[in-house]
Order: C-alpha cells, then structure tokens, then sequence
C-alpha cells in the first residue's frame, strides 16, 4: 500500500481531443506518469506537444471545444480515499472541491492571469472563501502571511494593490501565493517563468522549491527551457505531438536518453552550450578596420523622465556581431531603436559609415540622409506573428522593401524567389499568408524581408526569444550564414545569454540603460568583471542536472554583490 | 482622483464654449430668420406688410446686427443672468418656457437609459455565453429589428397596439385629469401608467447597439487567461461568470454612455413628437420651423450641455470602475 500513499496523481494512458472540421485533434494522446508526495515531475517539450493540455486535464479546465476522451486521473487523498478526476463532470461540485484547494495551478503570464481590476487581495483570498467559508477578516489576515511566504514586500499595503502596480516576478509571486492559499497537495506550474528575466526565473525557481518542502507539496512543472528542468526535476517526462516519448530520473534523462526525440532535445541545448563551430574557425577581424557604426555618449530620456538610453557608448566593425544583452527593463530595446532612429536620442552621436567612406550621424541626419541609410541598416523583431502583416502574401510582404526602392515586374519576381531560397524557403510558398508558417519559418520571412536590399548592418531585437530550442540554433546559424555570404554586421539584442554566447563577437551588457560590461564574448563569458554580468550569468539554468548552480547565484545590487544564500 | 476629475471637467469647458458656438450657427444657416418667416405667414393669410414696419421689427429685435454680435449678447445673456432670450413666438422668456421639459426630457432619458442598460446586459451576456445558439441569433435578430424600425412608426404602432387592443392612454405622459394637478401619489402612479411606453418605443431603438457592444466585449473577455486562473480556483461557472469577464466586460460598456446619450435624446424627440409629450422635443422643431432662434439655439445648447455632461458622468464612472484608469 506504501505506492498509494506516496503517489498523489496517477495519470494513466489520458487522451484530450479537441473536434476541428478536419477531425479529431489529439492534443493529449495516451500520456501516463505518477506525481509522488515531495517530488518535482517536469514535463517538457516544444510548443505544440501538448504538455500545457496534460496539465489542463489534469483540472479539467481545458479550453472548449477540447474534451477528456479516455483515461483516468487518480488522485489519492491522505485519508485514503481516491477519485478519478477524468470521470468528473468539468462543471460539477466534485471537480471544484477539487480546483483550489488540493491541486491548485500557476500560470505563465502573470499580468494577464490575473484580474487588472480586483485588488490582488481579493484575488488570493477568495479560494479560501470559496472551500472553507472563511470571513472577510480571517482572509486578509491569511493573505498577509501568504504574501509574507511569498516573501513580497511590504505585504499590508501591498494586499490592497492592484496587479499593473508590480513587476513580473512580483506578480508571479502573487500567483503561488494564491495557488498556495489553501494548501493544496499538488502544485501544477505551466511555463511560469518563462515570461521572466533569467534572475527573477531563479529567484522564483528558489521559492517553488522551498515551498515545496515546507508544504510536502507535489509540484508538476511544465517548461519548454531544459536548463530548468536540470535545476529542479526529480523525475522528467519527455511530450512530442501529444505522446510521452520518455519518461524517467532527470539524471537518466540528461546523461543515458533513450530516445531519439529526447537526445536532439538535449543536442539543441547543449550546442547553445558554446560558441558556434562556423564562428571558432572564422579568422579573427582586423583590429584596425574603422567602424562601420560607431555610438558615442548616447542618452534617451522619455517624456516621463525615465532615462532608458544613459551615455552609452560602443562601436560596431563590418562582419562583426555585437551582442547586447540585458533584462527586461534594461533599455536593449530602447538602444536598438535609436540606432534606426525609431526613438530620438537628445544627447550623443550615432556615426554610421557610408559605402563611400563618408560617415552620416544618424541622430541629426536630415531626412533624405536617414532614408539612404535605414536601407542599409535594416531590423529584424522578435514577434513573428505580429511584425507580418496578416493581409498580405508572404511573396508581397518580401517584396515590399523593395517595392519601395524602385524595384519592377520581373526583376522583383526573381529577387524575391532568391530571397526566399537564401532563408531555407520554398519559392513556391509565395502566395500563402503568414499564419500558413510555423512561428520558425515566419522568423524566415522577417529575416528575408530584413536582407531584401542588401542592407550592412542589421539589428536584430530578440529575434529568436519567441522560437523553440530547437528552432533557435537553426535560425542563429541561418543569420551566421547570411552574415558571412552579405558581409552584414549585426546588432544582436537578446536577454538570453547562451544565443549572445553562440554567436556574438563581442557583448555589451547593458544595466538601467548603461553599458556595464563590454568586451569580447568568451572574455565576458568566462571572467566577467562586473558584479551584475556575473549575477546574471550565474542565474542561468545550466543544464546538467548533476551541477545545479542556481543555488550559489550571485544577486547583484548596486554597490554589493553577494551570495543569493548567504 | 479628485485631480483627474477636475482635468475632466476643465476640458469640458472648450467643448461647451465650441458647442454653443455651433448651435448658434445652426440656427442661422437656413435662409432668412424669423422675420421673413413671419411675413411669409402674414402674407398666405392675405396681409399685406409695409417694408418700414419689418425694417422696425428686425431692429427691435435685433436681428439687424450682425450674426457674431448676435451671438455674443446672446451668450453674455446666458453667462451673466442666466437669460437666454425671448421666445419671438411666443412672446415669453425662454427660461420660462424651457426648464420644465428639460426636466422631463432628462428625466425620460434617464429612465430609457436604467431601461436599455437593464435588458442590453442580460442579452448581451446571454448570447455571449451561448454564442451561435438559437438565442443567440433570437436576441441579435429581435435587436437589429428593433434598430431598423424607424422611431415614429415603432410610437405609432405602439400607441395603436396600446389603446386599440388594451385601451390605455396613450399620448402624453399624463392623463388629462393630472396635466395640471399638483404632485402627489396619484399623479406619480399614473405618471408611471404612461412613461414606460416612450421609455420602451425610445430604449428599443438603441439596444441593438449595446447588445452587440456587451456580447463582443465579454467574449473576449472570456477566452482571457484570468478567467482560467480563477477557474482552476474552484468557482462555481456562474459566479466566476459575474464575478471576472462580466465585470471587465462592463467598463468598456460605461464609455458607451457618451454616446447613448445623444441617441437616445434625438431620438426622444421624434418619440416626443408622435407622441405628444411635454418634454423639449416638441417644443424644439417648432422653433425650429418657426425660425425662432433664440428659443431653438438655447434648446440645441441645453441639450448638447446635458449629452457632454453625460460623457463627463461616463468618464468619472469609468475612473471609478477601472483601477488602471484611474491611477495613469
């Protein structure tokens, strides 16, 4: 009998489907796996593998039209009793006693996960009014101590605050605190730190955990980032198109796969790991050659005060990649924006290079001169979904740059058909509209529409942030190889550190709109001189599971660095 | 709060200042003014006029200045003494004329308002919730019916259907024996006997809008990932229903109100017109046909005051409802 008490959940061969017009959708198709008392069971997989459904159906609240088609979810109570949660009626009593109280979930977008217009007090107390009747002032005093266990600041003023009034991790925290308020004996966590900065990541990583042992909490922890899963799961069940394909210790799963799936997962990470293979054999730059963009004592103050650009100085040489790299907030974004004069910058130069060897400053130029040169300096965004137009054909949104610049009839046709081949994508696809791609191929469309003209220097915002693993290193390569082909420059913004890794020259890390740290990459990466590049590379899930290093992180405040646990 | 309140309030001011302005040109924009109105009557009924006594009559009145001079004693009038001119018609100050059915004007408004905000919710909630069922499709196809009914004939068919087939009546929003009758119970009650059927043939007309406005609005509050979160709380559907997406669905619903408002009062005046009731709308399209411009222009402005102070109302409201607004 001791496999019942230890096991909470008992998730066994579970389908969810979800009717289209073409048929059955099984986004869910035959996936079992036991949650034990205390443990972590981390479900991975890439987008689509229908890890975030298994654990919707876990509480029954998967999203219409999508139905429990068969299987069963056992859950074993300390008393002894059990239910099957797929028998459950999705709208009855039984599965509400349920939501809340024993299994309760976290989701990945804090901000919108919670209501913008009830004050987060309410939010967090109303489970306990709803399973226990609890009175409106026993609630605020539980709701205190639950902010304090989610170690928010301030928890009596912060109670009666609205949620656009915290940042992102705080926001997250307010989430477990209201997961947590009924003690629930299993703690369900789709993606919650994905739409984080890697050191609030860690930091939330850390209270899961910690909650987790003083609750006896069975956590079940869905994420798409292996370096998570190597910091905190016990056990890890690998999810493709709906189907387990391995299941097992974490140890087994990053040092023996089994799986074919499993192995090219981990390969993508670990190849992330380094520096690329086409970028180790590249003769080095000459030192000497004169920058192509050279940015000097560079600020931005908004209309609102805050200083997002601050005298930020740094220079770009041609077939070179410069990496910035920051958290949210930090003013990368910003930066780049400049460099296109999207934003006006009030202080400072941008010089930028002509082909002829004149040099434009880009902040003053007039308007004829910024047109010249917004067609060599091009962007890439990082939301492949909403920088296409929905409207036009993937042949129509390639071509339109070049449209632009005076390009005709046949000549167009052909440029952008070698566009296409260029980025890895067929000709023939030309008349489809973007929702036909995948979120990879669609970056494709934005990386061929960004060369159409030929440009030197591209500056790429977070380009790959919203693809898959998987995807990434392919698209980083693609950009590495049109790098060496055109001779482009790049401006790589990025907040994850293993792509500026990958493929940048040199980094900047940038910090509260300063350049804290610049040099070059392996140099920054292995022996980092200021104390916020190395508080954020020590947040970085590194994934092997046998050295977890998120533990002895550095945090860094202004002033003084010390150790995350004492 | 109390800041955004009075920024509010502040900003209404040039609107007002504009509106008044507009109002006066309105009136001036058909060709001749009350006194060839008024000759022209005099001569269908056989009169004949001498040209001294109009020259005379138009300088009485004023009417031979030019139009921003007009415009400005006029307002100067409203602004200093709260006069806002003769009725040439009727003889009588304007203010005496109008304050009692503005009150009725706004009071029927009101109440069209409390009556379509009342019915455009639930069916709008209603066809949301059970988008594409049969009622769905019932209550968009009786709503944009309703929209598509001209007011006038929605009032005449009503009035008919009322007296002809119940024998009530219908017309005015008294019955004769209480026109006059100082208020008390009895007068309330049948107030009551008649206000609804001008609240409901005016309400009628603008429900469609707001049930369309309600239904978009919480559907796309209900696909928010919020609503699963407190979903997986353990909330009953219901509440969780009333409680999140109806709640968000509702602010955008408030601002509506600036909107409503004008609809809802020009449509009261053709209403009030079929119908006979003591309210401005009558009053003001025979001012209107009359040329009677002081009269006519201070109705315009009254109303177009009560539709700015509405979006004022929708405004505060809105602050009220909506903590992201009211802490920008």
């Amino acid at each position: 009998m001791s496999t019942i008490t230890d096991t909470i959940l008992q998730v066994r061969d579970l389908k969810t489907v979800f009717p289209t017009r073409t048929g059955l959708f099984r986004a869910v198709d035959g996936v079992s796996f036991d949650l034990k008392r205390g443990q972590t069971l981390c479900v991975v997989g890439e987008s689509g593998s229908g890890k975030s459904v298994t654990a919707r159906s876990i509480l029954q609240i998967v999203d219409r039209p999508g139905r429990i088609e068969s299987g069963s979810i056992l859950l074993s109570r300390p008393d002894g009793s059990t239910t099957d949660l797929a028998r459950l009626d999705p709208r009855g009593r039984e599965i509400r006693s349920v939501r809340g109280k024993e299994i309760a979930m976290i989701f990945q977008e804090p901000m919108s996960s919670l209501s913008p217009v009830h004050r987060i007090g309410t939010q967090i107390g109303e489970a306990l009014r709803i399973h226990f009747g609890t009175p409106r002032h026993e609630q605020r005093e539980r709701v205190l101590e639950l902010l304090r266990q989610v170690e928010i600041p301030r928890p009596e003023s912060a109670i009666d605050r609205y949620t656009f009034e915290f940042s992102g991790g705080m926001r997250q925290r307010v989430m477990i605190a209201m997961a947590l308020a009924c003690n629930p004996s299993v703690l369900i966590a789709d993606e919650p730190t994905t739409a984080l900065d890697v050191t609030t990541q860690a930091e939330i990583l850390d209270l899961v955990k910690k909650l987790q042992k003083s609750h006896g909490m069975a956590v079940l922890f869905i994420t798409h980032d292996m370096g998570v899963v190597a910091e905190i799961a016990d056990e890890v069940l690998v999810m493709y198109r709906g189907k387990v394909m391995e299941r097992g210790p974490v140890e087994q799963i990053f040092h023996a796969p089994q799986d074919a799936y499993t192995r090219r997962l981990i390969g993508s990470v670990v190849k992330l790991e380094k520096k690329a293979d086409i970028r180790l054999t590249r003769a080095p730059i000459p030192a000497g050659t004169p920058p192509l963009l050279e940015v000097r004592n560079l600020s931005l103050t908004f209309p609102s005060g805050v200083k997002a650009v601050d005298d930020v100085s740094l220079s770009v040489r041609p077939g070179e990649t410069l990496g910035i790299v920051g958290e949210s907030g930090s003013g990368k974004t910003t930066m780049g924006r400049c460099l296109l004069r999207i934003y006006d910058p009030q202080e400072g130069a941008i010089d930028y290079r002509r082909p002829d060897g004149r040099t434009v400053d880009i902040r003053t130029a007039d308007k004829a001169d910024l047109e010249k040169v917004r067609r060599e300096v091009r962007m890439i965004f990082q939301d492949p979904v909403g920088s296409l137009s929905p409207r036009k054909t993937v042949g129509q949104i390639i071509a339109e740059p070049l449209r632009i610049a005076g390009v005709k009839g046949r000549a167009l046709d052909e440029r952008v058909a070698d566009l296409m081949r260029q980025v890895g994508l067929e000709p023939a696809w030309r008349e489809r509209y973007p929702h036909a791609f995948s979120g990879g191929q669609r970056q494709r469309i934005g990386i061929a529409r960004a060369i159409a003209l030929k440009p030197r220097l591209i500056v790429a915002d977070e380009a790959t942030s919203a693809l898959d693993v998987s995807l990434r290193s392919q698209m980083l390569d693609l950009m590495m190889k049109l790098q060496d082909e055109l001779g482009l420059s790049y401006v790589f913004i990025s907040h994850d550190m293993s792509v500026i890794r990958y493929m940048c020259d040199r980094v900047a890390v940038m910090y509260r709109g300063r350049i804290v740290e610049l040099g070059e990459t392996d140099q920054v990466v292995n022996d980092p001189q200021h104390g916020y590049t190395r508080a954020l590379l020590s947040a970085i899930p590194h994934p092997d599971p046998s050295h977890r290093r998120m533990h002895n992180r550095f945090r860094y405040e202004p002033g003084r660095t010390l150790s995350a646990n004492g | 709060m109390l800041r955004y309140i009075a920024k509010r309030m502040v900003f209404a001011i040039p609107t007002l200042f504009a509106v008044s302005i507009v109002a006066f040109i309105i009136i001036q924009l058909p060709p001749g003014d009350y006194l060839t109105t008024l000759m022209a009557d005099w001569a269908s009924q056989g009169g004949a006029v001498e040209a001294g006594t109009v020259a005379a009559m138009r300088e009485r009145y004023g009417l031979d200045q030019p139009i921003y001079v007009q415009y400005f004693k006029w307002i100067a009038g409203i602004l200093t003494r709260g006069d806002f001119g003769i009725s040439f018609e009727l003889g009588k100050p304007v203010t005496e004329l109008i304050w009692n059915r503005l009150g009725f004007s706004l009071l029927l408004s009101l109440l069209t308002l409390c009556f379509v905000w009342a019915i455009a919710i639930p069916i709008g909630i209603l066809s949301a919730v059970r988008q594409y069922s049969i009622s769905d499709y019932a209550a968009t196809f009786l709503a944009f019916f309703f929209l598509a009914v001209p007011d006038f004939l929605m009032a005449l068919s009503a009035m008919y259907v009322m007296s002809a087939w119940f024998g009530q009546s219908v017309g005015g929003l008294f019955s004769p024996d209480y026109v006059d009758a100082p208020w008390s119970l009895g007068k309330l009650a049948d107030f009551a006997q008649h206000v609804w059927l001008p609240v409901v043939v005016i309400g009628l007309g603008s429900l469609a809008a707001l049930v369309r406005i309600m239904r978009a609005n919480l559907l796309d509050e209900l696909s928010k990932p919020y609503v699963t979160t407190a979903r997986a709380k353990g909330m009953s559907e219901l509440e969780l229903l009333l409680r999140y997406p109806v709640r968000l669905a509702l602010n955008p619903l408030i601002s509506t109100l600036g909107w409503i408002l004008p609809a809802v009062i020009s449509g009261e005046i053709i209403v009030s017109v079929v119908m006979s009731l003591p309210t401005t709308g009558p009053l003001l399209l025979r001012a209107l046909l009359a040329q009677d411009m002081y009269l006519a222009g201070s109705l315009i402005l009254l109303i177009s005051v009560l539709t700015i102070i509405g979006t004022l109302i929708s405004d505060i409201l809105l602050a009220i409802t909506d903590p992201r607004i009211r802490l920008q």
